[in-house]
């Protein structure tokens, strides 16, 4: 039964990382920096709850605090550009993030032994669950806590004039400002929600694996974070949801059997399903 | 109300408009017509910021609104329309008006929470009288993109009011309609100058420009050749020159 539990811790922090996404995707944006704020995140809380001895729920604020600030220091020149010129902007924020935490020493002695962020080798022994005596069942109920609010705060959006102005400046930018819309401002402002939610991510990622390190946070997971939104589709939260699920539960673990063929058969499902769904799982059919 | 100052717009070597000088007084239908080409959507490009202007002085209201971007300008009380429809089509029609309320007025009336997280209650009135005089409460939670064309045009003409502007541009808006649909129009440009609305109306349909404008400014190759009332444009020798001579009828 733990397996099926771990799989839904993994599946709750994914959400989050996809929600990050989602959120900026609405404005037309593709991005890969949500990798980037996701380490803030994960670096952030790590040394809060073991270096400084925090509990991790406000270390988890402070995470995405952080991740928000980042996100909106990044936004503001980043989201000048658009399209290809954005997605090479934030990919190169992402492999700064990754590369700055490559290089990132703070170590300080407790009860003896050096803990703390160690460049290359990562940052061990993030054990506050262990410590505190929370079991697997208690951790992933204590992710989806977080998951269901982020998803409730989208959710709420959506059905905002703010969540709808983010959709119009998805359509058309051009009209959009026509109409009064400040293009630079919506953009940052989805940008620094989607850092906040993308910083808790990273705080809960890095306490359940206890252990992270650079190579975690690579492209890899920033092409991930902005999968699930497009596999599920735009409509509602749910779709990002569901992406994850249907990747990680069934394609990453479903399809574990099949050894390394896996990865060859995981890339063609994924095509399969766009081809099917091109709106995405949820996705709105278009009408021509 | 409105004043272009020797206003130029180049594209390299392309003069689009060339020492435009232009006033349009309050509460007028004021028509700008010309040839292909002629410069007119390039103007309302660079009255609504999305173009910077070569060189030249926009004044709107006596203020130089020339540094404003867009989204600004439109909070100082100039809405558009475009001459190839940009709704937001897949949302809802209701929520094409919805997203369009940043007048000033809009801004003050309600709290930052109230206005950008709270419902659609406290726009309901004023998107319900809005579809009400575009002719398309029936059609509120379609999709955009779903609607018949000359619907579509409504909708544009729906959404810049939602603005609430004091200067209404107008791109071409009777392009692609048939008689009746400009007579609807017409109805609804005198409409709105009876509530106050200015209008610079960018047309090529003479019928409707002849029959709604109060004075008319003629462009060619980005100058102006010719202005004056209805008439006297209909019996310039410059215009008919530039109209026939240039091909377009």
């Amino acid at each position: 039964m733990d397996f099926y539990f771990g799989l839904a811790q993994l599946i709750g922090v994914h959400t989050l990382l996809g929600l990050s996404a989602y959120i900026v995707l609405l404005t037309g944006q593709v991005t890969l920096a949500q990798a980037g704020f996701f380490a803030v995140g994960a670096y952030t809380a790590g040394m809060l709850t073991v270096l400084a001895g925090w509990h991790l729920v406000p270390a988890l604020g402070v995470s995405a605090m952080s991740g928000a600030a980042v996100a909106c220091a990044v936004g503001f020149p980043a989201l000048r550009v658009k399209g290809l010129m954005l997605v090479i902007a934030t990919l190169a924020f992402g492999e700064g993030v990754r590369l700055f935490f490559f290089n990132f020493d703070y170590q300080i002695a407790k009860g003896g032994i050096k803990v703390g962020p160690l460049g290359g080798e990562g940052f061990r022994q993030i054990r506050f669950f262990p410590e505190n005596g929370w079991e697997t069942w208690d951790v992933m109920l204590f992710i989806w806590v977080f998951v269901v609010a982020a998803m409730a705060l989208l959710w709420w959006f959506d059905r905002s004039r703010y969540g709808t102005v983010l959709r119009a400046v998805g359509e058309d930018e051009l009209a959009a400002q026509s109409v009064g819309i400040n293009l630079t401002a919506v953009k940052v402002s989805a940008m620094t929600v989607g850092g906040a939610i993308a910083g808790v991510g990273g705080g809960l990622y890095a306490h359940y694996t206890t252990h992270i390190e650079h190579a975690s946070f690579s492209i890899l997971l920033a092409t991930f974070a902005i999968a699930y939104p497009i596999v599920g589709g735009l409509r509602s939260v749910f779709g990002t949801l569901l992406a994850v699920i249907f990747v990680q539960g069934f394609l990453v673990e479903g399809l574990r059997f099949l050894g390394d063929w896996r990865n060859l058969l995981f890339g063609a499902l994924i095509v399969l399903a766009m081809n099917l769904r091109p709106s995405g799982i949820l996705g709105r059919r278009r009408h021509a | 109300m409105l004043e272009l100052r020797s206003l130029s717009r180049h594209f390299g070597g392309v003069r689009a408009v060339d020492g435009l000088d232009l006033v349009v007084e309050q509460g007028q239908i004021f028509g700008l017509i010309g040839p292909n080409g002629s410069g007119k959507s390039t103007t309302v490009n660079v009255i609504t910021g999305l173009f910077a202007p070569t060189a030249g002085t926009i004044l709107f209201r006596g203020r130089d609104i020339g540094a404003l971007p867009t989204h600004r300008r439109l909070r100082e009380g100039i809405a558009r329309t475009f001459q190839n429809i940009r709704l937001f089509g897949q949302l809802s029609v209701w929520q094409n008006l919805w997203v369009a309320q940043n007048s000033a007025a809009d801004q003050a009336r309600q709290g930052f929470f109230a206005r950008w997280l709270g419902g659609q209650s406290g726009a309901r009135e004023e998107i319900a009288r809005l579809l009400e005089f575009s002719g398309l409460a029936h059609k509120e939670n379609e999709l955009a993109a779903n609607l018949a064309f000359g619907e579509q045009r409504r909708l544009e003409l729906a959404r810049a009011l939602a603005a609430r502007p004091q200067l209404l541009l107008l791109d071409e808006p009777a392009a692609g309609m048939n008689s009746e649909e400009i007579g609807q129009l017409r109805g609804r440009i005198l409409k709105l100058r009876g509530s106050g609305v200015t209008i610079l109306l960018v047309e090529h349909v003479m019928e409707l420009v002849m029959g709604v404008t109060d004075r008319i400014a003629v462009l060619n190759f980005g100058q102006k050749i010719a202005e004056g009332t209805p008439a006297e444009i209909q019996a310039d020798p410059a215009v008919r020159k530039a109209y026939l001579g240039g091909g377009a009828a």
